[in-house]
């Protein structure tokens, strides 16, 4: 279980997380929604340090990290290892193969064989439908090709838990629903996700657990179900602003 | 003309022979060691401040250093250096210098590693950053981002500038004829002084450098090309 307590984000001329406290639980797909600029994006990469808020608590499983006390190198490598990250694009390390993309975290990070690492890299691409592209560079797949590997890679480290950063957001329909069908499967599986996106129909078939944050703040912490059934003014007016 | 040919004929194989001997290895050894340079530099100079007192002390005073020394080298003429490396610090008894390949490289080598640093500065900075942040998602450390992700993008980018300061480094190397290295210039002035032909041979070494530069460049279209699939 992952847990925020208390975060804010203060950047010299913007509050991008304002007291936000919430949880997330494993095995279950989390959805975070909101307009543009919101801090969706931010609370999200909190969760795996690549920000660091002004203040407030973050904990995974018994450990805890207080963002108002320094932070050891060591305890940040530690934590980042629980977490998996998909971005919104350009992400797959552009010098490398798509089969070296997927097994350099295991092999550089957990010190796997080479071997060892590669043999589940097959594995996984195979899973995926994606073997015959190993040999690939990422300049040479379609965009909707590079998020599914951007995927594989995240889900290589084993992470308990998935972070998806707007992972649609930079495909055409016919690429998203690519991606999202991986999603899906994933879901499925109970795999445990945490997805930033702006993807109503996608946020309505797999989340448990929507989290709408506006202007920093959660307007909303509760079930899928509740949400998109819920009579709030505001949640009702980015459900229209959104034609859902 | 039928004059040049025989010149040509005559003296290309000396020339060449100097080339492999002299000019390339010169080239080679003080580009190697400038690209260290210049990638410590870069490093140096695009690293964040520590908050731990001491290692921030010791990062103000680097980059202070790697400030001064990039601005030295390049606010100062290559000969100019030769003449105080080669000439200058042997007469104040840093003897070490008096052998006149060390001095050429040290000088040729510091040369480069300081204008290849900025080159290699814009590089890494043009390397997107959510290729930083992808590997810092894995749990890599800062040495790993650099090593694994950063760098080898950044020499891709960089190709370009670094191949114009090989080819400049190349053509420099004439300067250690100053310095009593017979390199393929120092060559062919004494050739010049003994056969009088001075236009010939100018000319003739001339098209020696020219070959080697055309060698390179060409070396660099198709290195160009090979690494442009690695992007994204």
């Amino acid at each position: 279980m992952i847990e925020v307590k208390h975060i804010i984000k203060q950047y010299p001329d913007k509050r991008a997380l304002d007291d936000v406290s919430a949880t997330f639980n494993a095995h279950e797909t989390a959805v975070i929604l909101g307009p543009s600029g919101s801090g969706k994006s931010t609370l999200l990469r909190t969760l795996n340090l690549l920000e660091r808020p002004t203040s407030g608590t973050l904990a995974l499983n018994d450990l805890t990290i207080n963002f108002e006390a320094p932070i050891a190198k060591k305890e940040i490598f530690n934590f980042r290892q629980s977490f998996g990250m998909v971005f919104q694009e350009k992400a797959l390390f552009a010098h490398l193969t798509v089969l070296k993309n997927i097994i350099e975290g295991p092999v550089q990070v957990k010190k796997e064989p080479i071997a060892v690492a590669t043999k589940k890299a097959q594995a996984l691409l195979e899973r995926f439908g994606m073997a015959e592209l190993a040999e690939r560079y990422p300049s040479e797949l379609s965009v909707g090709q590079q998020q599914r590997v951007a995927i594989m890679r995240a889900l290589a480290m084993q992470p308990e838990y998935l972070l998806l950063d707007e992972p649609t957001s930079a495909l055409d329909p016919e690429l998203e629903a690519q991606v999202l069908h991986v999603l899906k499967e994933l879901a499925t599986q109970r795999t445990s996700m945490i997805v930033v996106t702006h993807n109503l129909g996608f946020a309505r078939q797999v989340a448990d657990h929507i989290i709408f944050i506006e202007n920093g703040q959660i307007g909303y912490d509760g079930s899928a179900e509740g949400f998109f059934s819920a009579t709030d003014n505001r949640i009702q007016q980015f459900l229209n602003a959104m034609n859902f | 003309m039928t004059q040049f040919i025989q010149i040509a004929i005559q003296y290309l194989p000396s020339l060449l022979m100097a080339a492999l001997t002299y000019t390339l290895p010169l080239t080679a050894i003080s580009f190697i060691l400038g690209l260290i340079f210049a990638i410590l530099t870069a490093l140096i100079r695009i690293s964040k401040l520590p908050s731990e007192p001491i290692a921030r002390l010791i990062m103000i005073i680097l980059k202070a250093v790697a400030a001064f020394y990039v601005w030295l080298f390049r606010s100062t003429p290559m000969i100019v250096q030769l003449f105080i490396v080669f000439y200058g610090l042997p007469n104040a008894h840093i003897n070490f210098f008096a052998n006149a390949w060390v001095s050429a490289i040290t000088v040729f080598s510091l040369n480069t590693g300081a204008y290849a640093s900025e080159s290699v500065r814009a590089a890494i900075l043009s390397v997107p950053k959510v290729q930083k942040e992808a590997a810092e998602s894995l749990g890599m450390t800062n040495r790993q981002v650099y090593w694994r992700v950063v760098l080898p993008q950044a020499a891709r980018i960089s190709i370009p500038p670094l191949s114009n300061s090989l080819i400049s480094l190349l053509k420099d190397t004439s300067l250690a004829s100053v310095i009593t290295i017979v390199e393929m210039f120092y060559l062919s002035q004494q050739i010049a002084a003994e056969n009088y032909k001075i236009l010939s041979m100018y000319v003739l070494v001339a098209m020696v450098y020219a070959l080697l530069t055309t060698i390179l460049t060409v070396g660099q279209h198709y290195l160009e090309r090979y690494t442009s699939r690695f992007t994204i």
